[in-house]
């Protein structure tokens, strides 16, 4: 890995792969600060559908977004058996209910490809590459892409 | 550290420096100085051209030397100190300040400010002052080469035994301080045991001290000893003249940056008073105690943050364990309650002990503005006397920061639009002179600023001919006298007639209300027409913590500050009255408030009808009407944390907040002014265009 001729030479990264609205996706996992079962969450008023609440991660009070809703598809019913993935995204801290998290995925930098340019949607923005494997293909997210700047602007 | 950062404490002391220098000058202003009085203002003067040098700030320094010589005469008695005399001085002290901020901001210094001041002093040097200061200005600077802007450093290194351990040798570093100009070496043994028993054959006992003459600044030598800094006891001083001024090593710019040692007190070079921090992140430290009267601690905010928010938990813990035990319902309790109440007054006690650690008085702040007003009146022409008081009182440091723009703003409008000119105020009976007072005292919980003056009063007539012409109201609205006065605060309302120089940029009160807001203050007006118009601010103690009252909101549940709630009110049906479709009115004491179902209005869930079985809270607001919060029960009234959501979500209309409550759950702290001031509909709309923002972002 010492060696720098090629700035394209393949690097190992290391992803966390995820099922959210029947698809599979997956997030770096230097992104990712922890994963934690369904809790319920305190209400926000007035926010947007795709926001779940709030809830209290060790004194700190982290906004939750149903990530299925948020890509577009149906939302999630939570239940015991959902999945927060705390993620860390420019300095904000957010969860991100998923419907089940697989595997650690690690794979050379240089098996990733390019999203194929498709009709844009919720879902297709938030993609910045896509993993072949086997018969299948992962979804790469762009977390920027997914939370741009902060969720609720002031009005 | 990097020469930033010393700088940055440079201007921390210079700030220290300054406020000594506008007490001194004060006190000999009211005929009270003495001799130390004298003494402490050329002091404070003095240690800052000193440390200006030490940092090749000329315009500061040739600016606080002509000052320095000034004050000399008038401490050796060659000057007395009459009025104009106090006057100039006065100004001068301002010039410094200016020019000390703007070093500090990297601008080249005013001249047209600087030049009229800069030949008044000189005035009173006189011819023959002036030759004198020329030559000691050289004597200072020449007096060990004739190049200019010059001086000899002083460097004094102990290495550690990890320099030895790590293969240096002393005799390259001296060596290459060697190259950058003639150096006079010693080298001090008195570390050395005096018993040969005690002797660590791999100690580091010996310290060099090495004068490097003719230096533009200490940037070379500090990178002589760049790899090797923290590996040993490093201490480089400027040798100004007879005196020494230190720039501070790494580990303890200030300490050795206070006026005390920038005095003249050549000894404090050859005794180290560098101390290492035990924690590799330590950038605070104590001020050496001994040589100062009043003892002070340097502590990055940060750790006082973090020790804020474990007490927080702390108090958080406490209201868990209380309810806990509520719970429980243990027989013969009582002692344990005893315990329990003991326990919560201790962490009542700790919560504000570390709250004043973050508390400073504002007296800075207010001498900060006896300048302001200075300008101000002279600006105008206008004589007036501002009067501070109580400015010991003590206020969060983020508060007193974040008042200076706010409070600097209405003094100005309180010298340019409420005292009136000299001769009118002889006309109208009043002492020529007008008085302004800004106090600051500790009332139940709170901090109250007040802006008073003695001059006309609110021309109410004008406001609301202003406020109709420019469409804040329609004309044929009724207000009362309170409600015309709060017309000062709408966005984009400004009383001048003309614009004046001072106050009237556009920059109106409402921007001094957006202020006191965003610090969970509030701001009121009284002004009485002939004799005078009063301002206060009421501020939270602290911004971290607040009693508040805890509520059901259609199931969810949510905090209320305390300090909005005038009281609690469980309606009967006789209390009530309806008014348009949806609206009820609650009568109280012949007064009808209207209701604001709260659960309805954050979209909880729609409007219920039936109200007697709900609680009111009566609540008082910035927009002066009171209004009626309708909520399911009341839970409990307590201390909570406050947690800001902004950095993670962004603003919420309506909620100020978030708490965590006893059982973990979050709260959302309900914002009385913003609940009460947007009507439904206009609620609505920030809402729409909320998601619409929040969607399009996506």
């Amino acid at each position: 890995m010492q060696q720098h001729e090629d700035p394209k030479a393949a690097k190992q990264i290391e992803f966390v792969t995820l099922v959210a609205g029947g698809q599979s996706f997956c997030i770096e996992i230097t992104q990712i600060r922890e994963i934690r079962r369904w809790t319920p969450v305190t209400l926000l008023p007035h926010s947007p559908p795709y926001v779940l609440g709030v809830i209290n991660l060790r004194g700190a009070v982290i906004p939750i977004l149903d990530l299925a809703a948020k890509l577009g598809f149906r939302a999630i019913e939570p239940t015991e058996r959902h999945v927060i993935i705390i993620i860390s995204v420019e300095e904000r801290i957010v969860g991100l209910l998923v419907e089940s998290v697989s595997e650690i995925l690690g794979i050379n930098s240089d098996m990733v490809r390019e999203t194929p340019r498709t009709e844009e949607d919720e879902s297709t923005r938030a993609i910045n590459g896509i993993i072949p494997t086997g018969d299948d293909m992962i979804k790469i997210l762009s977390l920027e892409a997914l939370l741009p700047t902060k969720l609720a602007t002031a009005a | 550290m990097t020469d930033i950062a010393i700088l940055d404490a440079f201007f921390e002391e210079c700030e220290d420096l300054l406020v000594a220098l506008s007490d001194g000058l004060e006190h000999m202003r009211e005929g009270k100085a003495d001799n130390e009085t004298v003494n402490a203002v050329f002091r404070s003067v003095h240690s800052i051209k000193g440390a200006a040098g030490a940092f090749s700030l000329e315009d500061l320094v040739s600016f606080a030397h002509i000052f320095e010589t000034v004050l000399d005469d008038v401490r050796s008695g060659k000057l007395g100190t009459d009025d104009t005399l106090l006057r100039v001085l006065q100004r001068a002290g301002d010039i410094l300040a200016d020019l000390v901020d703007a070093a500090r901001d990297g601008l080249p210094a005013d001249a047209d400010q600087v030049d009229p001041v800069v030949a008044e002093l000189q005035s009173f040097l006189g011819a023959d002052g002036l030759v004198e200061e020329e030559f000691v200005f050289e004597a200072l600077t020449l007096a060990f080469d004739s190049a200019p802007n010059t001086a000899t450093y002083q460097v004094q290194f102990r290495p550690s035994r990890e320099f030895y351990a790590t293969g240096n040798d002393p005799t390259l570093v001296i060596a290459a301080l060697q190259d950058l100009g003639p150096c006079t070496v010693r080298t001090l043994n008195g570390d050395l045991p005096q018993d040969f028993a005690d002797f660590q054959w791999d100690e580091g006992y010996l310290t060099w001290q090495v004068d490097v003459a003719d230096q533009q600044n200490d940037l070379a030598i500090r990178e002589v000893f760049q790899f090797v800094d923290d590996l040993c006891d490093l201490q480089i001083a400027e040798a100004f003249g007879d005196e020494t001024t230190p720039v501070a090593d790494d580990d303890a710019p200030e300490a050795a940056l206070s006026p005390e040692t920038a005095g003249p007190m050549p000894e404090t070079a050859q005794e180290p008073v560098v101390e290492r921090a035990e924690t590799e992140d330590a950038p605070a430290k104590a001020d050496k105690p001994a040589k100062r009267p009043a003892s002070t601690l340097r502590v990055d905010p940060e750790r006082v943050d973090r020790l804020i928010n474990a007490v927080g938990e702390l108090i958080i813990n406490q209201s868990v364990i209380s309810q806990r035990i509520d719970e429980a319902g243990l027989p013969n309790s009582a002692e344990l309650h005893g315990d329990l109440d003991d326990y919560k007054l201790l962490a009542r006690e700790i919560q504000e002990g570390v709250m004043a650690i973050r508390a400073q008085p504002v007296k800075p702040l207010f001498q900060r503005m006896l300048r302001i007003a200075r300008e101000a009146a002279d600006a105008t022409g206008k004589d007036v006397n501002l009067v501070t008081e109580g400015d010991g009182t003590e206020v969060d440091k983020i508060v007193v920061e974040r008042l200076a723009d706010p409070l600097t703003h209405m003094i100005r409008n309180a010298i340019d639009h409420g005292i009136e000119k000299p001769q009118d105020r002889t006309n109208a009976g009043k002492p020529a002179t007008g008085t302004l007072r800004l106090t600051a005292s500790q009332r139940s919980g709170s901090i109250v600023i007040e802006i008073i003056d003695d001059g006309a009063g609110l021309n109410r007539k004008r406001i609301k001919e202003i406020a109709v012409s420019k469409g804040l109201i329609s004309a044929d609205l009724q207000l009362t006298e309170q409600e015309i006065d709060h017309l000062l605060f709408a966005p984009g309302f400004s009383t001048a007639a003309e614009v004046t120089n001072l106050s009237g940029r556009g920059v109106g009160m409402d921007v001094v209300k957006t202020a006191i807001t965003a610090l969970g203050g509030r701001i009121t007006i009284s002004s009485t027409t002939g004799q005078g118009t009063t301002f206060s601010i009421t501020l939270p103690l602290t911004l971290a913590v607040m009693d508040g009252m805890i509520i059901n909101v259609g199931g969810q549940t949510m905090v209320v500050p305390i300090s909005s709630i005038l009281e609690t009110i469980r309606p009967t049906d006789a209390d009530l009255s309806r008014i348009g479709l949806h609206s009820q009115l609650l009568r109280i004491r012949g007064d009808y408030v209207p209701i604001i179902d709260l659960a309805e209005r954050l979209g909880v869930r729609s409007s219920s009808e039936t109200m007697t079985d709900r609680v009111l809270l009566l609540i008082q607001t910035e927009a002066v009407t009171q209004c009626a919060l309708a909520v399911d029960d009341i839970f409990d009234q307590r201390q909570v944390v406050v947690k800001s959501m902004q950095g993670s979500y962004g603003e919420i209309a309506g909620i100020s907040g978030a708490t965590i409550l006893g059982d973990g759950k979050i709260a959302l702290i309900i914002d009385p002014d913003a609940i009460a001031a947007a009507p439904t509909t206009e609620l609505k709309l920030q809402i729409q265009a909320q998601r619409e923002v929040a969607h399009a972002a996506t």
